[in-house]
């Protein structure tokens, strides 16, 4: 190894024994290192104590032969990039990750690849930081064993974007973080959820996709998260939603596309809500609201090829339903203003019984059923009698 | 040459056949006689294969035809009540059994014609009289020249004209070395078709002779003549 | 035995019934389509005419069909014709008929207007009703000689796994809520060959709300292709077995 140029020097890595470990002990604060193409084994864990621009040239390998922690930065303003970070320790004791950062800012990890490991990027206290553009593949199968691929702890201002997550616990995890936007990511087959907020407000994902996870996204005791044009698809499961909602309050739901979940929304104790421009499709339920939850406006959506629109646990319902599109109204627009002249109750007498009787599933679509339906939409004795829609939409929203 | 051995059948209750035994040759005509209920027709569908005996063995040519169906290629058969698919015309019933019996030989078309049959041939079903019904099932009967020949009533509904060209088939047909088997209720037109009667009475088989033996042993010229004295005889003795 | 068939489908086509039918699914299907602007909730009418019509009139039709053809019958058993040629000629004859109609009436609409996976197994399992209930028909028909009775009896079938069965299984549902019966429901539900085709569908249309269910039984049976393989399985028993019952009657049979 040896510099290249002056001031900034440039430290170039080849495959040794401890090669990382020695040229940053060389470098000064500042200085880039570039990693050549190769496998590298270290000794220890690579400590950044200074500020340093790491950069993989040929995608070279960091294999931390499940041995602790691959790489952890004590200093702000480091950028690590290009890099594979393959085979990080895996611990009950310790949450291992491919790289940590403890309390610094302005770190920025972009262009890696994490494989098989266990926690992959995880920050503690680190603010306005940057990660983007990473590919990350776990081999995750129970909760237990597994750890989360982009893991925020205390932090606030982060950006994260353009990565792709798969294979890990929960694919991004939020803990006390605020005002961080999420964009554009795609985060799926993760075995949690492909996106897990908790105690985090302020904060908005916008773009992303969530497929195939345990539950696309769940959002818990936070406040002000705006989740805008996000895709949340094939979530399907026991107990596995699109988008899991607890505890959460004024915040906003728009655009987004929840398409093949089980649930698409699930909500408890969820209050002051806007769920706004979503499209619903052929989801096992388009909405499942718990009694708890008051005060949401849930307008100008699209419902179409549900199992079931909406449901509820409760003979009463304090939100507010208004200018939906359902394709199961069946109701006339006589003065042609494109809005309904009676108005729609999503909730269906068979949803109601499920419920109580989930397995009364099996029976669903049967004539009999149908046939109960229909003497409950002409006389409703058990559906949530405030529950309805009084300007459906005779035509779906364009999005 | 067809035997049939000990023959029974029940219906429900009712012990229709209780065990009939007859030999019947080729080139003979058999007169299968006796009052309503006697076991006739019964014992006919039990050689077409229509009704399955209870016991005893029907034999065709030494073989059995229980369960069989193939040897009904030998057998032409008129039935009492000609019930045809309503909507078929004469030549569709008859060309459609042409095709499902697929006999090679040539087919004798005399009753077709003499018959003329062809003035209603394209006539649905439906709209026939009984006599034009009978007559396009005898045509069918006999149209595959089949060794064995069974005619239920063959003579209900025709008219005299038609009954005689209908004898003189039979008589045509045996003398060619078939076998016919013809049950009726009109004696008077058996005497000139048959060579042997066989009476049944109560499913029990009561006269087996030929037209002969009984003219001799009655001393009487018409067969109904001679069952009329053998029933007395029954009754006296 | 394709020569029974050809006549035997020559006979329906001349009475008409079978021309009828098929105009009135395909006029109710592509009703259906055009007025709804959704295809997902077309597709919602439409099943409830595959579980109701679809095995009303295949089993009602088959049965008046088998007494019809009772002259026929006779007559083909005259002939150097085996039994069982000439039943399972009457039966595949009827069966190609009523299958040929549901698919010119309601196939083609499916396809035409969309062509899912969804309408695929749609027009499946009609096929599937179809048969059986036409299999059913003619077990009705060869237990009785007289067609008043036959298709009272037809009758009756029908409305038993079309409307009484799903009201006891729902009964059964509320009244045993509380208990772990849920795996003994299911294979209740099993049995019955209306239930079967709705589940195929259900399995189809219903999906996500059928993988979300807890119990690991039926989530695996029912939210994957075992499912519909063993819904497939039995269907087809629901069509041999009535058949081949149907059939030794008929072998045994005094004409």
């Amino acid at each position: 190894m040896f510099p290249v140029c002056a001031g900034a020097t440039i430290w170039q890595v080849f495959p040794a024994t401890n090669a990382v470990t020695q040229a940053i002990a060389k470098s000064s604060a500042g200085d880039t290192i570039e990693i050549q193409s190769g496998t590298y084994r270290e000794n220890t864990t690579i400590d950044i104590k200074h500020s340093l621009h790491i950069r993989g040239v040929g995608n070279p390998v960091l294999d931390g032969q499940y041995k602790g922690q691959i790489m952890s930065i004590w200093a702000s303003g480091t950028t690590i990039s290009g890099i594979h970070f393959i085979r990080c320790g895996k611990s009950n004791l310790e949450d291992y990750a491919a790289i940590k950062v403890y309390h610094v800012n302005h770190v920025t990890i972009s262009q890696n690849t994490f494989e098989d490991n266990y926690f992959c990027i995880f920050l503690l206290k680190s603010d306005s930081c940057i990660i983007r553009q990473n590919f990350i593949s776990g081999k995750a199968v129970f909760e237990q064993t597994s750890g989360n691929g982009i893991h925020l702890w205390k932090s606030q201002h982060a950006i994260i974007s353009e990565n792709k997550i798969q294979g890990q616990r929960d694919g991004i995890y939020f803990e006390f973080v605020t005002n961080s936007r999420i964009e554009n990511n795609i985060s799926a087959h993760n075995i949690r959820y492909g996106l897990h907020f908790m105690f985090s407000h302020r904060n908005q994902y916008t773009g992303n996709r969530f497929t195939n996870n345990g539950a696309g996204v769940a959002v818990m005791y936070s406040n002000h998260v705006h989740m805008t044009r996000n895709v949340f698809d094939l979530n399907r499961g026991q107990a596995s939603y699109g988008l899991l909602l607890k505890d959460i309050s004024d915040s906003r739901i728009n655009q987004n596309r929840f398409e093949k979940n089980s649930v698409a929304i699930y909500m408890e104790g969820s209050n002051r809500l806007t769920i706004e421009q979503n499209n619903f499709i052929r989801n096992g339920w388009a909405m499942r609201i718990y009694a708890n939850c008051e005060g949401s406006k849930i307008s100008n959506n699209n419902f179409s090829g549900n199992s079931f629109d909406v449901s509820t646990n409760g003979s009463e319902d304090h939100n507010h339903f208004v200018q939906n599109f359902w394709d199961k109204y069946e109701g006339y627009d006589l003065n042609h203003d494109d809005i309904g002249d009676i108005p729609y109750r999503p909730v269906s007498i068979y949803a109601m019984l499920m419920e109580r009787i989930p397995f009364a599933l099996i029976l669903y679509r049967s004539f009999v059923v149908s046939i109960f339906e229909r003497i409950e939409k002409i006389m409703p004795v058990i559906t949530p009698v405030n529950l309805y829609d009084e300007k459906p939409l005779m035509k779906p929203v364009r999005l | 040459m067809i035997q049939i051995e000990e023959v029974k059948k029940k219906f429900g209750r009712l012990q229709v056949l209780k065990g009939i035994s007859v030999l019947m040759r080729p080139s003979a005509a058999y007169a299968l006689i006796g009052p309503n209920g006697s076991g006739k027709t019964t014992l006919l569908k039990s050689v077409l294969g229509l009704v399955r005996p209870d016991s005893g063995d029907i034999q065709l040519n030494g073989q059995s035809i229980l369960g069989q169906w193939q040897y009904r290629q030998l057998i032409g058969y008129m039935a009492q009540i000609s019930r045809y698919p309503e909507n078929m015309t004469p030549v569709q019933i008859i060309n459609m059994v042409k095709d499902i019996r697929q006999s090679q030989h040539q087919y004798d078309m005399e009753l077709f014609e003499e018959f003329k049959i062809k003035k209603f041939e394209n006539k649905p079903m439906h709209s026939l009289s009984g006599g034009m019904r009978q007559k396009v099932n005898a045509c069918l009967a006999f149209m595959f020249q089949p060794a064995v020949i069974i005619l239920d009533e063959p003579t209900a509904g025709l008219d005299p004209l038609s009954t005689e060209i209908l004898k003189e088939k039979i008589n045509g047909i045996r003398q060619k070395g078939k076998l016919v088997i013809i049950t009726s209720h009109i004696l008077s037109d058996l005497d000139e078709m048959i060579t042997h009667v066989i009476y049944l009475n109560e499913g029990n088989k009561i006269i087996d002779s030929t037209l002969e033996q009984l003219h001799d042993r009655t001393k009487t010229e018409k067969l109904s003549h001679a069952i009329a004295s053998i029933m007395n005889e029954e009754n006296n003795a | 035995m394709l020569k029974i068939i050809k006549y035997v489908l020559l006979d329906i086509i001349r009475s008409r019934t079978v021309i009828g039918y098929t105009l009135f699914l395909l006029l109710t299907s592509w009703g259906i389509f055009l007025l709804d602007d959704s295809t997902s909730k077309s597709l919602i009418s439409l099943v409830n005419i595959i579980l109701v019509v679809l095995p009303l009139v295949s089993i009602i039709f088959s049965t008046i069909h088998f007494y019809n053809s009772y002259e026929f019958i006779e007559l083909m058993l005259a002939q150097p014709v085996k039994r069982a040629t000439i039943f399972t000629g009457s039966y595949i004859g009827a069966a190609l008929a009523l299958c040929l109609a549901y698919l010119v009436g309601a196939g083609i609409p499916l396809m035409i207007f969309d062509g899912s996976a969804t309408a695929v197994t749609m027009i499946a399992s009609g096929l599937m009703i179809t048969l059986v209930f036409v299999s059913l028909a003619y077990l009705a028909a060869s237990l009785t000689r007289d067609k008043a009775k036959g298709t009272g009896i037809a009758i009756l079938t029908w409305f038993f796994f079309a409307v009484i069965y799903d009201a006891l299984l729902l009964l059964l549902l509320f009244l045993f809520a509380d208990y772990p019966v849920e795996n003994f429901l299911l294979g209740i539900t099993f049995l019955n060959p209306v239930d079967l085709a709705r589940l195929m569908v259900l399995l189809k249309m219903d999906v996500a709300a059928l993988m979300g269910m807890t119990g690991a039984v039926y989530s695996e049976l029912l939210g994957s292709l075992k499912g519909m393989l063993v819904a497939g399985l039995v269907s087809l028993v629901w069509v041999v077995w009535p058949f081949l019952l149907s059939l030794r009657i008929f072998n045994k049979k005094d004409i």
